[in-house]
């Protein structure tokens, strides 16, 4: 970390607060970035971290507080207004027009013309190639959006902001969609960009990130600066536990065992896109009782399709899939259920949870028409009612109210909710797709020991992913999938980030088992 | 057989004109992520004060204009419920085709001592024919290219429009705030603006279909005269994917069925003219599901932009 030594403060936010209806958002927040500094703004989800940086960029109005730009006061009433300071945002989701070319979501609202508003492409394009060369940002400036990879859609972000003069850059969880190699050259683009005295706000959650790239480091806890601290003097501990407020444990407790019978077997299996493309192309795979199979690859390269296909909920053009010695290509997705398959879904709010039923509602929603839920069609509420409040007693779901609509929930109480359901069909395989998406370190705590327990138990777990670092914790073995393909099956233990993101990316291979 | 042919095209240019106005408004709209359903009311309004004014006035400049602001006035009135309130686009349009005939009956009767149909407009008050008189009488060329100077214009424009949304820096203004509202607000382009532009401009080209309608193809307003064409347009928008040239296309080809139909009744084959009248209906959805695959419009059509959304 090179502090450069230019004490010229770019950003001054002052007691920031936002309130939104009656939650508050931000409360009293002060952050000051200096030029040529990286300073990262690290928070569980929902702490408020984008909320802030919305305000900076005009996207919100703060309810109290003033932004000093260079040392002058600038009210951001509009992005318009954070553009003309020389801000720019790269958002978590990417602002991009998909079937627009690259030099057109670049200039887009800034557009090069000549007479009658005709647009000059040329010029446009020649002057993005100008700013990718000085910064090292590599586009094809003809390419539409939606054929180009992810790292090169952030490269058209970040020269959205340089193309309009940003000199302060905001980059919103920036890492999450990378390939580790990605991420790599992401951090020497930050270097490189500081070098020319850019600042760079970064929200993250990713600790070792912010050890690798910023100077200062300023904590945020549900809306409430903890604190703000120099990360060349801290330790990933010391921002984890200030982060949540108390000891995080990081590694996942679990003991060696050996993996028992074959639970799952898929053979060959291919499963087609919406848009008919074979996206799981010839996939085969075995998942053992009493082991976690997680499975790493790229968001997009056939993990979706795979889970939907196993399920039920996607056609199956050829290929077979085994449980226990049993076929079920092309069931129905309850005749899978009750071959002992459960899932938690990777969108919980779409496909785990009806949002506007209450949590004892979500509660039956495998099992309803079963005794004792129902008998003759008719649902027996108190035994519905009792069957929930066990269950959010031993899954200790908060708040402990068992008619509340599940949209009322907290993202780790929606999870715990899917989690008891599925958990309670005792099923010999459970599935579990991205289960701690957008989840904060305590709830992430309690979906992995979940996981592990289930292995304890002697059951099969295939955990998809596209956190490695989730993969490589809590899978026993890892199973690589790229372009609808498994490209490698390795140990866990065996095995480190720079191999797996080198087969995630379609490079390498790892020794078939 | 040649001059059957030159009459079945120009009925075809004549009859595809109406839709190519109101299907290039559509265009417009839904680039902007508006869903324009109330076409048929604009174009209904549109062809009344056409109509009206061309009656009074005898100046079929003039009636078009009126008519072309008639169907901007409705399209308002969708851009403040759609855009402003966020109201259900559907809901809205179903309101406009409402509005439009009532408002056109109301006036109608207002004007022409309560009867639902306008008085007609003389020949020599009606939308000129430029090229009338360079061709022998009812030779082909003549049949094919003597048109109402409506259905010159509505072709100039599929070219105006295509270049606009493609070409111009409003175009891609339009079709970014269609696609991505949210990424265009984020480099601070007004979404409320550019679409209240576009579904004025839409209701303006609808009112122009309209009128294309009330004083060229025929010479007056009656409550039936637009019985579906905004729909049709619509469907030919779609149909066309979105774009001016391809909603063209289709416009002629509803046209064309049309012109078809009308050659057919003038013919000794004895078909019963319910038939026939269905007939281009019925040709088109044949076309429409054997042709033509899942077409995909702009990605934001249909949903109101709301700032500031969490």
């Amino acid at each position: 970390m090179n502090h450069i030594k230019v004490e010229e403060k770019a950003v001054e936010m002052k007691n920031i607060t936002k309130v939104f209806g009656n939650f508050t958002a931000n409360e009293d927040i002060n952050l000051t970035v200096h030029k040529g500094e990286v300073h990262a703004l690290l928070g569980e989800n929902g702490a408020g971290k984008t909320t802030l940086m919305n305000i900076l960029y005009g996207l919100y109005q703060p309810t109290i507080g003033e932004i000093m730009i260079n040392g002058k006061t600038v009210i951001m009433a509009d992005p318009n207004i954070a553009i003309q300071n020389g801000i720019g945002m790269v958002h978590q989701h990417f602002m991009l027009v998909e079937p627009f070319t690259v030099t057109e979501n670049i200039i887009l609202g800034k557009e090069t013309t000549t007479s009658f508003g005709k647009l000059d492409i040329e010029e446009a394009v020649s002057h993005v190639q100008e700013l990718s060369e000085k910064y090292g940002l590599y586009v094809d400036p003809y390419a539409k959006i939606q054929d180009i990879t992810v790292g090169m859609q952030q490269r058209v972000e970040i020269l959205k902001a340089l193309y309009r003069g940003a000199e302060i850059l905001i980059l919103d969880e920036p890492t999450a969609v990378l390939t580790p190699q990605e991420i790599q050259d992401l951090i020497d683009i930050i270097r490189n960009l500081t070098k020319q005295g850019k600042c760079i706000i970064i929200i993250t959650h990713k600790l070792k990130e912010i050890k690798q790239i910023a100077d200062y480091c300023t904590i945020i806890r549900r809306g409430k600066q903890i604190d703000t601290v120099d990360v060349s003097v801290t330790t990933e501990e010391e921002l984890a536990n200030k982060m949540v407020g108390r000891e995080v444990n990081f590694i996942v407790g679990k003991e060696e065992r050996t993996k028992g019978e074959v639970v799952l077997e898929i053979d060959n299996l291919v499963i087609k896109d919406n848009r008919g493309i074979n996206a799981v192309d010839g996939l085969s795979l075995k998942v053992h009782a009493g082991e976690i199979l997680g499975i790493a690859g790229i968001d997009g390269n056939g993990q979706r399709e795979l889970i939907e296909g196993i399920i039920g909920l996607r056609k199956i053009e050829s290929g077979k899939i085994c449980m226990i010695q049993k076929d079920i290509t092309g069931r129905t997705p309850k005749e899978i259920l009750e071959s002992k398959i459960s899932t938690i879904p990777e969108d919980r709010q779409k496909r785990g949870l009806v949002l506007d039923f209450s949590v004892e509602e979500n509660m039956i929603l495998e099992n309803y028409y079963k005794e004792p839920f129902s008998r003759k069609g008719i649902l027996n509420k108190n035994k519905i009612n009792y069957f929930a409040k066990e269950l959010i007693q031993k899954f200790d779901i908060r708040p402990e109210d068992e008619t509340l609509k599940a949209r009322a929930l907290s993202g780790g109480n929606q999870q715990k909710v899917i989690i008891a359901r599925e958990l309670t069909n005792d099923p010999e395989l459970l599935i579990a797709a991205q289960p701690t998406r957008g989840l904060d370190v305590g709830a992430i705590e309690y979906v992995h020991k979940s996981l592990v327990e289930q292995r304890d138990k002697n059951k099969a777990v295939l955990l998809i992913s596209l956190e490695l670092d989730e993969v490589m914790n809590v899978a026993d073995r890892i199973a690589v999938i790229y372009e609808g393909k498994i490209v490698g099956i390795v140990e866990a233990k065996e095995t480190n980030e720079n191999a797996l993101g080198l087969m995630m990316a379609g490079g390498g291979s790892g020794n078939e088992k | 057989m040649l001059d059957n042919i030159g009459f079945i095209l120009g009925t075809t240019l004549m009859y595809a004109t109406p839709l190519i106005f109101a299907a290039l408004g559509g265009v417009i709209s839904e680039n902007s992520g508006v869903v324009n359903i109330g076409l048929e009311g604009m174009m209904t309004l549109g062809a009344l004060m056409g109509a009206t004014v061309g009656y009074f006035t005898g100046n079929p400049w003039l009636a078009l204009l009126c008519a072309g602001l008639a169907g901007g006035f409705l399209a308002l009135l969708h851009a403040i419920a759609s855009v402003t309130f966020g109201a259900d686009q559907i809901v809205s349009g179903i309101a406009i085709n409402f509005l439009g005939p009532g408002i056109a009956l109301f006036l109608s009767r207002l004007f022409f001592e309560g009867a639902t149909m306008t008085k007609s407009i003389n020949l020599e008050n009606k939308i000129p024919r430029p090229l009338g008189g360079v061709f022998p009488q009812n030779s082909f060329f003549d049949l094919v290219l003597n048109q109402y100077a409506t259905v010159y214009i509505s072709f100039l424009l599929v070219f105006v429009i295509w270049y606009m949304l493609y070409k111009t820096k409003i175009g891609l203004r339009i079709r970014a705030v269609g696609e991505h509202p949210k990424a265009a607000d984020t480099l601070g382009i007004n979404i409320y603006k550019i679409r209240y532009f576009s579904v004025i401009l839409s209701g303006i080209f609808a009112g122009f279909g309209g009128a294309a309608m009330s004083i060229a193809v025929v010479s007056n307003f009656r409550p039936t005269l637009i019985s579906g064409q905004g729909f049709i347009a619509l469907a030919a928008m779609i149909f066309g994917k979105w774009k001016p040239q391809g909603a063209m296309w289709a416009c002629l080809l509803f046209g064309a069925a049309q012109g078809f139909v009308i050659f057919l009744g003038g013919t000794a084959i004895a078909i019963s003219s319910q038939l026939l009248a269905m007939l281009p209906y019925i040709i088109t959805l044949v076309i429409l599901i054997s042709f033509v695959g899942k077409s995909v419009g702009p990605a934001a059509s249909g949903d109101p932009y709301e700032k500031g959304e969490r």
